[in-house]
């Protein structure tokens, strides 16, 4: 094994969610900071990385350590889309793992509710100059692009892909901070309206406020944690394309590169995987994903989530808070991702009845970015 | 009238834009690999070689996907319903369009460049846009 130093998720935290007026992307990502800080046992001195995402400023890091008073030595604003956070906490563990930090803040925050700025025309610079002018409304659309695709090849159908949203749904019923409470039939999902064919209302994610925190700790600082430390065990990314144009193959995301590269690292396999958080931006999004990261085969993520096998009680739970979907989705949604599998794996959630998942020890974290664009591939386990 | 998006046209996009101005489609050869290179830069994306050419696409190629949008931004959503379209050009670049006229498409068929202006609005620009080739 190798002797190097291990990273753990030693506390996590959301912001209020859904409408926030009240607040800004920084006083989200302070609320969010605070509360996994201090969940961890650990004071802001304690930071000494800080990582962030966003497009709310011409440099994120360096806004938001002033907000929280930081003055951090490591600094790392990579952002790759929706999967960045996953990218952070790989990043964070390779640092840490090298000895240049013992502890790390990712944070997260968007008001794009509130500002009701998605879609307003933005001048069509560079790349974009090629896709904007047709008036495809983004991303839905480059998704909806895929699916169609997807479908022609495959034969997959409409009902299949809502059987995402109802699994999603099904787990929201369970979480009180789930924006979407009630249960739906794949007949809603259908009979919601055409987005983009062949995308419905509720074969797509929800646009509201939010912020998280996510703070990676050296292993040499656990014995001081209040938390059980969720390690990080294996860590991938890659890109494979910026616009839906230049996207290889549609149908295989780049999790097909980072889902066995990551599970490698991790020395597990498929099989050892108990609960799996995948970024469900689309109902879409999923069924390539779980077919990209292998866990069925081509074609067949529509009958590999079939009869609620990823659903409460199901063999594979996935997005157990109720995902993008149904619980929260602000922009950029990876980060919750992460706050997810980590109650589960410390069993937060074992006085709720249905949502924990039972014996839950080794999680699969799947970010994606963009349309498409990029995966950033976690693997974390309880022990 | 809602704002349309404004093309920022830069040196690299500026061939493109002229092309689209005389009724030309216009992607690059590489002079090193050979392949056709869209969108313009300055170095082949398959083989790093510098030695790319503009040319002229023949107009022409068959729809990867598409989808019908129903629900779209700013001055683009009184145009609703409308099809976009990633083509293969037959030069063998990918390219995202706007289909036009009466006749719908599939995945898998035939479709032929129609520059076109979308909507009423004067600043519209004129657009490659494609349209379903006429079976015999």
């Amino acid at each position: 094994m190798s002797p190097r130093r291990r990273a753990a998720i030693v506390g996590v935290a959301e912001s209020d969610l859904g409408k926030t007026p009240h607040l800004t992307v920084l006083s989200q990502q302070a609320q969010a900071s605070k509360a996994a800080l201090a969940e961890a046992g650990l004071t802001p001195d304690d930071v000494d990385g800080l990582f962030t995402a966003g497009n709310w400023s011409w440099a994120p890091a360096l806004t938001l350590a002033e907000y929280l008073g930081m003055q951090p030595d490591h600094l790392d604003g990579t952002n790759i889309g929706g999967s960045s956070f996953e990218a952070h906490v790989g990043h964070a563990t390779a640092a840490i793992e090298a000895g240049l930090i013992d502890v790390a803040l990712i944070t997260y925050g968007s008001t794009q509710r509130s500002d009701r700025t998605r879609g307003r025309p933005r001048p069509a610079t560079l790349t974009e100059q090629y896709e904007q002018p047709f008036g495809l409304p983004q991303p839905v659309g480059a998704y909806a692009l895929a699916a169609a695709r997807y479908m022609h090849e495959y034969g997959v159908t409409s009902e299949e892909l809502a059987e995402v949203a109802v699994s999603a749904r099904r787990w929201a019923v369970l979480n009180p901070r789930a924006y979407y409470r009630d249960p739906i039939t794949v007949a809603d999902v259908l009979a919601s309206p055409l987005i983009a064919e062949p995308l419905h209302k509720l074969d797509c994610c929800l646009v509201t406020d939010g912020g998280g925190a996510v703070v990676v700790a050296a292993e040499d600082r656990w014995q001081d944690v209040a938390t059980r430390p969720v390690v990080v065990r294996g860590h991938a990314e890659t890109t494979t394309h910026s616009s839906i144009s230049r996207m290889p193959d549609l149908t295989v995301t780049g999790a097909a590169r980072t889902g066995p590269l990551a599970l490698e690292r991790a020395g597990v396999t498929h099989a050892d995987v108990d609960l799996l958080a995948v970024y469900d931006s689309f109902t879409i999004t999923v069924l390539l994903t779980l077919e990209s990261l292998g866990f069925c085969k081509p074609g067949e993520g529509g009958r590999f989530v079939a009869d609620g096998r990823t659903a409460p009680g199901g063999e594979l739970p996935m997005n157990t808070n109720g995902g993008g979907l149904s619980y929260t989705h602000p922009g950029m949604y990876g980060i919750f991702l992460l706050i997810e599998a980590t109650r589960q794996l410390r069993h937060d959630y074992r006085d709720q009845l249905g949502r924990q998942v039972d014996g839950a020890e080794l999680a699969l974290v799947h970010g994606t970015g963009g349309v498409l664009s990029s995966t950033s591939t976690v693997v974390l386990s309880g022990s | 009238m809602p704002d349309l998006p404004s093309i920022v046209i830069d040196a690299e996009s500026k061939p493109f834009w002229d092309g689209i101005a005389v009724g030309e489609l216009r992607l690059q050869c590489c002079g090193d690999c050979g392949r056709a290179v869209f969108p313009a830069r300055i170095v082949c994306p398959h083989c790093f070689g510098e030695r790319l050419t503009p040319v002229a696409a023949a107009g022409t190629g068959t729809v990867y996907s598409k989808t019908v949008v129903h629900r779209a931004f700013g001055a683009f959503a009184e145009q609703t319903p409308f099809t976009i379209a990633l083509i293969d050009l037959d030069e063998g670049v990918r390219m995202m369009s706007r289909i036009v006229g009466e006749q719908p498409v599939a995945i898998g068929d035939r479709v032929r460049l129609q520059i076109t202006r979308l909507g009423d609005a004067p600043e519209a620009p004129e657009l490659p846009c494609f349209r379903a080739e006429m079976v015999a």
